[in-house]
């Protein structure tokens, strides 16, 4: 369901998606959508329709990644890339703060950086829930990230339901749905036809004061019928799984599980899934200073935790092995984020499964350890909760 | 943005990734690779913390890490820090010099349980650096003395040169209400008190288990050990507190670097109830 109620949702026929864009534009929003950048489906600004992947696909599976043309001329016809909403909430690297000599006295000046509003064109429904997440974890707790509120405040959601997800997809193991239900201002349903059509359906009053300005005809009970039946098709082409139930409990039991060893005799420790994770959200800082004028300044970078200086100390790493990155990253990931933020910190993107290089998928091995797991041999399965 | 509205009203001028200046009044070596800094807020804005919560600081163009507050907590307008040398950033610190600044960003974190054990016995174990933490508690017990039961001190270290706060101690030791031991790994010449590791000293306390708080400082292995030990006093994983070192990043729940399971050791640490985490401490390399 939307949040506002079905009829307010419009029809715009194909050749008039470009209003959408241009009132964006027009209203002051950096439009950020998906576009083909070196043979892949990624996040980046764009001035007008065009710049979509119009009639591309991309094949993902495990450790696999391949651009491919369409037989029709869908818009959204691709499931989700490399790129995610973080890149905008949280960039890849901030400068937080410069030091300077005023009047001989030394000075840290904040870097305010400006929070352009930025309008996301084309988002999916699993990384709808991702902001969600993120807006737990950066905005959530008792202190926040000034810039992620910033930028955050300012964002505009465009969501566009999956009609044709990718075999690496599991987000309705995830509370989630291949149709955007909930947390967007606008939701576009693409609907090959004929005729070639959107449903634009506002999900916020802002949402609404644009869908207003595009002064489109109201859809039919036929398009309605046509979103419905779309959805229900698309939830059913998703066929991979991740059995949740109990799952953090199991993995919080399971850490000398053998399977974590034999994950970690394929894992490159890239950091590949932590990067295109969209929930993924650790940073270092780095501080740096100027021979020349004396003055510094101290920038915060993305992070993982698969990098061994990640959990240094003095004496060591904590987390030496690539078995216990590996192993922190799926109990961060599924487990331990509920207790730090009330939900899974996985959305069912799927990412991870495509864009690591030895092909590990996060949901063969969550089974493998649900399988083996140690409690299930004993007879006293929970009484330790 | 259901989870922001909830937010207490984040602004950028109380941004918790900036630093604020402070002034080195004092840079004193207390052994060959610890020292002793003593900073002043130039706007004499007073520091107040909770004995066991820690600071990041930093010296700007090297980097900053977290260190315990170690100062008394009943004199705001000095931030103290006791710090060994181990590495570039703390290395960097010790060479600074009165007049210099350092940046601060703190107090965070959880720090000793001194409301909970009032009315009870104290048993304050460290070793090493780990006393750093612990001095503000014990400024705090002796400053309400009468608020608690017996009290004691057990602290470890390698060697002579090694004892930190030599002259406080000589005071601590005049006391009648506040038993201190101190023990030696390796005692040579003209040393005449414990030698031995600082378990051995638990076992010779005479502790009255159900009515006493134990917290525990130093290295995670020394930690361990202390804390069987006290187990085997019979006292319970819940009336005993310790405080957790790992690397930091941000210092207040955001870099996710300090992370152990489930916590953020900066924000729910670095003082644990370690029946809370008496679980995953056996756990290698989490
Ligand atoms: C809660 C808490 C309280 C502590 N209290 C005390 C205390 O009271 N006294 C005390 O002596 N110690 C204390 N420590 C330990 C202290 O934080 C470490 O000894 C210190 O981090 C060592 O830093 P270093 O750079 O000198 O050493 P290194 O071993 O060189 O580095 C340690 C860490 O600093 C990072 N680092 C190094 N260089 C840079 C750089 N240029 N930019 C960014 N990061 C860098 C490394 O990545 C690593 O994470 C405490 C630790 C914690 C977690
Ligand atoms: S999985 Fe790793 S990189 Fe991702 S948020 Fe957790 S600790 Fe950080
Ligand atoms: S699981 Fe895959 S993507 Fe992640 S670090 Fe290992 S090899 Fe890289
Ligand atoms: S130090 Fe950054 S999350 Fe704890």
């Amino acid at each position: 369901m939307s949040a506002l109620s079905t009829d307010l949702v419009k029809v715009l026929q194909r050749s008039e998606l470009g209003w959408l864009l241009a009132i964006l534009r027009d209203r002051g929003y950096t439009v950020v959508g998906p576009t083909i950048r070196d043979a892949a489906i990624v996040l980046d600004e764009i001035a007008s329709v065009e710049d979509l992947p119009i009639g591309m696909t991309a094949e993902e599976g495990p450790g696999g990644y391949r651009l491919l043309p369409r037989s029709d001329d869908a818009v959204f016809g691709f499931g989700v890339g490399p790129s995610t909403a973080k890149r905008w909430l949280l960039p890849t690297s901030r400068i937080l703060w410069r030091t300077r000599l005023i009047d001989g006295t030394l000075t840290v000046l904040p870097e305010v950086a400006e929070a352009k509003p930025v309008a996301l064109f084309g988002i999916r429904a699993c990384d709808l829930q991702a902001v969600d997440i993120l807006d737990r974890v950066c905005a959530g707790g008792c202190y926040a990230d000034s810039h992620y509120v910033a930028v955050r405040e300012r964002l505009f959601t465009v969501a566009v339901d999956c009609a044709d997800p990718p075999s690496t997809c599991f987000c309705t193991s995830m509370g989630g749905s291949p149709a955007a239900e909930s947390g967007f201002d606008i939701r576009l349903t693409e609907i090959a036809g004929p005729p070639h059509r959107f449903l634009v359906d506002p999900g916020s009053e802002a949402g609404s004061a644009i869908v207003d300005a595009l002064q489109a005809a109201l859809a039919s009970e036929e398009d309605l019928a046509a979103r419905a039946s779309q959805a229900g098709q698309a939830s059913q082409r998703i066929t991979k799984r991740l059995d949740c139930r109990g799952l953090r409990e199991i993995l919080e039991r399971n850490a000398e599980n053998r399977t974590w060893d034999e994950a970690a005799t394929r894992c490159f420790a890239c950091g590949s899934c932590t990067m295109v994770c969209p929930t993924c959200f650790c940073s270092t800082t780095k501080m740096s200073s100027s021979m020349l004028t004396g003055e510094s300044e101290c920038e915060r970078q993305w992070d993982s935790c698969f990098s061994e200086q990640f959990s240094f100390i003095h004496g060591g790493s904590v987390r030496e092995s690539t078995m216990s990155r590996y192993r922190q990253w799926v109990t961060h990931k599924l487990a331990a984020w509920h207790e730090q933020f009330g939900v899974s910190g996985c959305v069912g993107c799927g990412r991870c499964i495509a864009w690591c290089p030895a092909g590990i998928d996060i949901t063969e091995v969550a089974s493998t350890i649900r399988r083996s797991d140690v409690a299930a041999k004993r007879p006293t399965v929970g009484k330790e909760h | 943005m259901a989870h922001i509205a909830e937010l207490p009203n984040v602004l950028n001028d109380s941004d918790p990734m900036i630093p604020r200046l402070m002034r080195v009044v004092k840079n004193r070596p207390e052994t060959s690779n610890t020292f002793t800094l003593t900073l002043e807020d130039p706007d004499r804005i007073p520091f107040k913390f909770e004995p066991g919560q820690f600071n990041m600081v930093g010296i700007a163009g090297v980097g900053e890490v977290p260190v315990s507050v170690c100062g008394d907590p009943d004199s705001p307008m000095l931030v103290v820090h006791t710090i060994r040398a181990v590495g570039a950033i703390t290395d960097a610190l010790r060479r600074v010099v009165p007049g210099q600044f350092v940046m601060v960003r703190g107090p965070y974190g959880h720090g000793w349980p001194l409301r909970e054990a009032e009315g009870h016995d104290v048993v304050i174990v460290c070793g090493g650096i780990g006393l750093a933490p612990m001095r503000p508690a014990v400024y705090r017990l002796l400053q309400a003395r009468d608020r608690y039961g017996k009290c004691a001190m057990l602290y470890g270290t390698r060697t002579e040169k090694d004892i930190l706060f030599k002259r406080e101690f000589m005071r601590w030791r005049t006391r009648k209400d506040f038993r201190f031991e101190l023990t030696l790994d390796r005692g040579r010449g003209v040393w005449r008190g414990n030698v031995g590791v600082v378990t051995d000293l638990i076992s010779r306390l005479d502790v009255d288990a159900p009515n006493t708080i134990a917290m525990v400082c130093g290295y995670e292995m020394m930690m361990r050990f202390i804390v069987s030990s006290l187990i085997a006093q019979k006292l319970d994983p819940s009336r005993i507190f310790i405080s957790m070192e790992r690397n930091m990043k941000c210092g207040v729940g955001l870099c996710g670097h300090c992370q152990l399971r489930g916590t953020f050791v900066c924000r729910s640490g670095p003082v644990y109830r370690y029946s809370d985490i008496a679980s995953l401490l056996p756990v290698r390399e989490l």
